[in-house]
C-alpha cells in the first residue's frame, strides 16, 4: 500500500488512517481514537473535569474500564470477594464504579471473572487490534502495538479529551527501525531482548519516536513475547512500540471475544495484510541486535537503561567519560548499595516478583512453572507470583501451575499490578533485593527504599530457587 | 488554567540525570481522586527522612535560602517514567512554574504544557551555567518571555526555546485543548461517518 507512490511505515499507515484533522504550523494533528482503555488511578480527575462541564463520554462504546493499580492482590475471603483495607484506594475503586456506571463505560470490577491489568485484558478480550490507535492513562499503553496498533500512554488531561471528543491532538513522532536479527538461544527470552535495546540505546534514546521491531527474532516471538518487547518501549522513551501484524497476530486474535468473525473476520485479515510497512519505507534512525549474541539481561541500577548480560560486572563510574553519566552511576549504586565491578550472579536477594503488565501472561507464568516445577524456593526468598487477569490465573489454575508454584513455597495472588509500582500494599520493605519481571527500577518503584533488579521470569525463577541471582541457562543445562 | 506570559522567579537546581515521574510524585500518592495537596508530597522520597514526614536538610529544596524557587533546573531527559499527571500536578503545588533541563519526556511535557508548567529545553552549556548560578547564589532570578519564547539570565543573555505554536496560544490565553477539539465535532463525525467501527467495548 503506498500514499501517493511513497513507500510508507506500518506507523504512517496507522497515523494516516486516523486523522480527522492534519497538523499544521498552528496546530497538531488531531487523532482519532479506536479504543480508550481506562483504570481507576488516572481517570476520576477526567471524569470531575467532564461533570463540571456538563459532557459526556462520546463514545462508552469505544471505552472500557478495569481496575488493576490500587487494587489488593490478598485472597477472596468466605464470600468470594476481596477485601480492599486500604480506605483511600476503597474510595478510589468506588469512585471509579461510579464514573463508569454514570457514564455508561463497560467495566471489569474487582474480583469479575475478566478483571486485570489493563495491558492483559485488551489482548485477552480481543479488543486490541492491528491498525487501531489505542490510548490509556498509562505508559504501558505501548503494549498493544504488538498487534500493530498505534498505542500510547496519555496524561489525565488527555484522558479527559479522548472520553468527551474520541480524538487527541498529535504531533507526529518521529520512526526508528529496532532490528533484532538471528535467533534467541536456550533461556534467553523476549524479556531480554528489550533490556538489551534499552541499555543500548539508554533510557531517553527514543524520545521523540515510535519504534518498530523488525527481524527474524521479532517473528520469531509468541504474541505474548512481542507484547512484552513493546511494553518497555516507554522505557527507552518512545511512546509507542509496534511490531508488523503476521499470521502469529491473527492466530493469536482469532475466536477471542471482541474478534470480528464470519466475513467480518475476513475482511479484518485483508486489512490487516496491508499494513506492514512498505519495501523502501524510510525510518528516521534505525539500530540492529543480534539476537543470537544475547545471553540473559539483568539491570543494576536505578533506570531500565542500566542493565547488563547477567554474567557481567556493575560498570565502574570512573570509566564513564560524560560527568552527568558519571554521577548518575555513582548514585545509583549508591543507592542499590553496589560496588563497581561488582558481579551480581551470587548476589543473595530477598523478593522474587512474577507479574505485571511487562510479564504476568500465561506463557511467562508457564516458563517459570516449568523451572520451577520439582524445585524449591530458597528459604530466604518470598516469592509471589500475580497473575495479569482473572483469566490468566483460571488457565494457570485449570494446568495445575498453582500448585506447583504453592508447592515449591511460591504465593500465588489475585490478579493485579501488585508490585510492580507498589500502590497496593504488595511492596519492598527499605534494603530489601528483589529479581523482577516487571519494567521499572526506579528509585522507590517497589517499595520505598526497595532495590530492583529487572529480569526475565525464567532469571526471576533460576534466582528464587538459588536465592541469589542465577543464570538460568546453568539450571536449564543441569550443571548445577 | 491561569495565563501564563511572563516567569519571574528564583531558580534552584537538581542535577541530577533521568529524574522519572516516580521520584517526582511517588505512587503511593496516586490513591487521590482530585489534584489537591500534592505538591508536598513532590520529590517526597529525597525530600524528607525515613518517616515521610522530618525534612531532609541536605535536600536542595530544603534549605532556607531556596525557598520560594519557582524555575527548577534538572538534568537531562526529566519526567520520564510512568504517564501520571499527578506529576506537574506536584510541581505546581510546590511552587515551580518552569522546568529548565535539555530534554524533556514525551508525556511529561505534554502533560506539563496542559497545566501551565512550562519544560524549557536549553543546550548543556546553558543547563550548566544555569547550575553553576543556582549553587553559587540561591537569590538567582530568571525571567521567561512566552510570546517572545525568551529565558533571559542573570547577565541579560537572552536564550531562546522551542514552543510549539499551539501550546503557546493556550498558555498565553488561559485556554485548554479541549475546547478547540470539541469544536471539532463535525469532522469528528464526518470522520465517524467515513470509517466503520474497529470495536465495540459493548458487544
Amino acid at each position: 500500500m503506498t500514499n501517493n507512490g511513497r513507500p510508507r511505515t506500518l506507523f504512517e499507515k496507522v497515523w494516516d488512517a486516523h486523522i480527522v484533522r492534519e497538523q499544521s504550523d498552528d496546530s497538531p494533528a488531531v487523532l482519532y481514537i479506536d479504543l480508550h482503555l481506562v483504570h481507576e488511578v488516572t481517570s476520576p480527575q477526567a471524569f470531575s473535569m467532564l461533570r463540571e462541564r456538563g459532557l459526556q463520554v462520546r463514545r462508552p462504546d469505544q471505552t472500557i474500564g478495569t481496575m488493576d493499580h490500587s487494587t489488593p492482590t490478598t485472597p477472596r475471603n468466605e464470600l468470594g470477594i476481596i477485601p480492599v483495607a486500604d480506605a483511600m484506594a476503597a474510595k478510589q475503586l468506588d469512585t471509579f464504579t461510579k464514573n463508569c456506571s454514570d457514564y455508561g463505560i463497560p467495566m471489569y470490577a474487582l474480583g469479575d471473572e475478566h478483571q486485570g491489568i489493563v495491558h492483559v485484558i485488551g489482548p485477552e478480550k480481543g479488543l486490541t487490534q492491528p491498525g487501531m490507535t489505542i490510548v490509556c492513562g498509562d505508559s504501558h499503553t505501548s503494549t498493544h502495538g504488538a498487534f500493530g496498533a498505534l498505542a500510547f500512554g496519555i496524561g489525565t488531561s488527555e484522558v479527559g479529551h479522548v472520553l468527551a471528543t474520541q480524538t487527541l491532538l498529535q504531533n507526529k513522532p518521529r520512526t526508528m527501525a529496532v532490528n533484532v536479527d538471528g535467533r534467541l538461544g536456550e533461556g534467553v527470552t523476549a524479556k531480554d531482548i528489550i533490556l538489551a535495546i534499552i541499555s543500548r540505546i539508554g533510557i531517553g534514546g527514543g524520545t521523540g519516536h515510535v519504534f518498530e521491531y523488525r527481524g527474524e527474532a521479532i517473528r520469531g516471538l509468541s504474541m505474548e513475547g512481542r507484547m512484552t518487547v513493546c511494553n518497555m518501549s516507554i522505557e527507552g522513551g518512545a511512546r509507542a512500540g509496534m511490531v508488523a501484524p503476521d499470521d502469529t497476530t491473527f492466530e493469536y486474535i482469532r475466536g477471542r471475544r471482541h474478534a470480528p468473525s464470519g466475513a467480518d473476520w475476513d475482511a479484518a485479515i485483508a486489512s490487516w495484510r496491508a499494513l506492514p510497512s512498505d519495501d523502501g519505507a524510510v525510518f528516521d534512525k534505525e539500530i540492529t541486535l543480534r539476537a543470537d549474541e544475547l545471553i540473559p539481561m539483568i539491570t543494576y541500577g536505578t533506570n531500565p537503561g542500566m542493565g547488563m548480560p547477567i554474567d557481567s560486572a556493575v560498570p565502574t563510574p570512573e570509566n564513564e567519560t560524560d560527568f552527568n553519566k558519571k554521577i548518575a552511576l555513582d548514585k545509583a549504586l549508591a543507592y542499590m548499595d553496589l560496588r563497581p565491578g561488582q558481579k551480581l550472579l551470587g548476589k543473595a536477594i530477598d523478593v522474587v516478583f512474577i507479574g505485571s503488565c511487562t510479564n504476568s501472561r500465561i506463557s511467562d507464568l508457564r516458563q517459570a512453572a516449568e523451572f520451577i516445577q520439582g524445585r524449591k524456593v530458597a528459604d530466604s526468598v518470598r516469592m509471589m507470583v500475580v497473575p495479569g487477569s482473572q483469566q490468566v490465573k483460571k488457565q494457570a489454575e485449570s494446568e495445575g501451575l498453582d500448585l506447583i508454584f504453592r508447592e515449591a513455597g511460591a504465593e500465588w495472588r489475585e490478579a493485579g499490578c501488585s508490585m510492580c509500582i507498589a500502590m497496593n500494599g504488595d511492596q519492598l520493605q527499605p534494603g530489601q533485593y528483589a529479581v523482577s519481571t516487571s519494567n521499572r527500577n526506579f528509585e522507590g518503584r517497589q517499595g520505598k527504599g526497595g532495590r530492583t533488579f529487572l529480569a526475565s521470569p525464567l532469571t526471576a525463577a533460576a534466582s528464587a530457587v538459588a536465592g541469589a541471582v542465577t543464570d538460568p541457562r546453568v539450571m536449564l543445562a543441569g550443571l548445577s | 488554567m491561569e495565563k501564563l506570559k511572563h516567569i519571574q522567579g528564583s531558580i534552584v537546581s537538581i542535577p541530577v540525570n533521568d529524574i522519572d515521574t516516580d521520584q517526582i510524585i511517588p505512587a503511593r500518592f496516586l490513591k487521590v481522586t482530585d489534584k489537591d495537596g500534592l505538591g508536598k508530597a513532590a520529590f517526597c522520597d529525597w525530600r524528607y527522612q525515613e518517616d515521610g514526614e522530618t525534612p531532609n536538610p541536605d535536600f536542595v529544596l530544603n534549605k532556607p535560602e531556596y525557598q520560594g524557587a519557582s524555575v527548577l533546573i534538572a538534568g537531562n531527559n526529566f519526567g520520564c517514567g510512568s504517564s501520571r499527571e499527578h506529576a506537574p500536578w506536584a510541581l505546581l503545588g510546590a511552587g515551580f512554574k518552569a522546568v529548565i533541563s535539555t530534554e524533556f519526556a514525551d508525556i511529561f511535557r505534554n502533560n506539563s504544557l496542559k497545566n501551565g508548567l512550562l519544560p524549557i529545553v536549553v543546550d548543556a552549556e546553558t543547563q550548566q551555567q544555569l547550575f553553576s548560578l543556582a549553587e553559587e547564589d540561591p537569590s538567582t532570578t530568571v525571567s521567561v518571555n512566552v510570546e517572545a519564547q525568551t529565558l533571559t539570565l542573570p547577565d541579560g543573555r537572552e536564550v531562546g526555546f522551542p514552543l510549539d505554536g499551539f501550546s503557546k496560544y493556550c498558555l498565553l490565553n488561559g485556554v485548554d485543548q479541549l475546547g478547540y477539539l470539541l469544536a471539532l465535532d463535525d469532522a469528528v463525525q464526518s470522520f465517524e461517518a467515513d470509517n466503520p467501527q474497529r470495536v465495540a467495548t459493548k458487544a
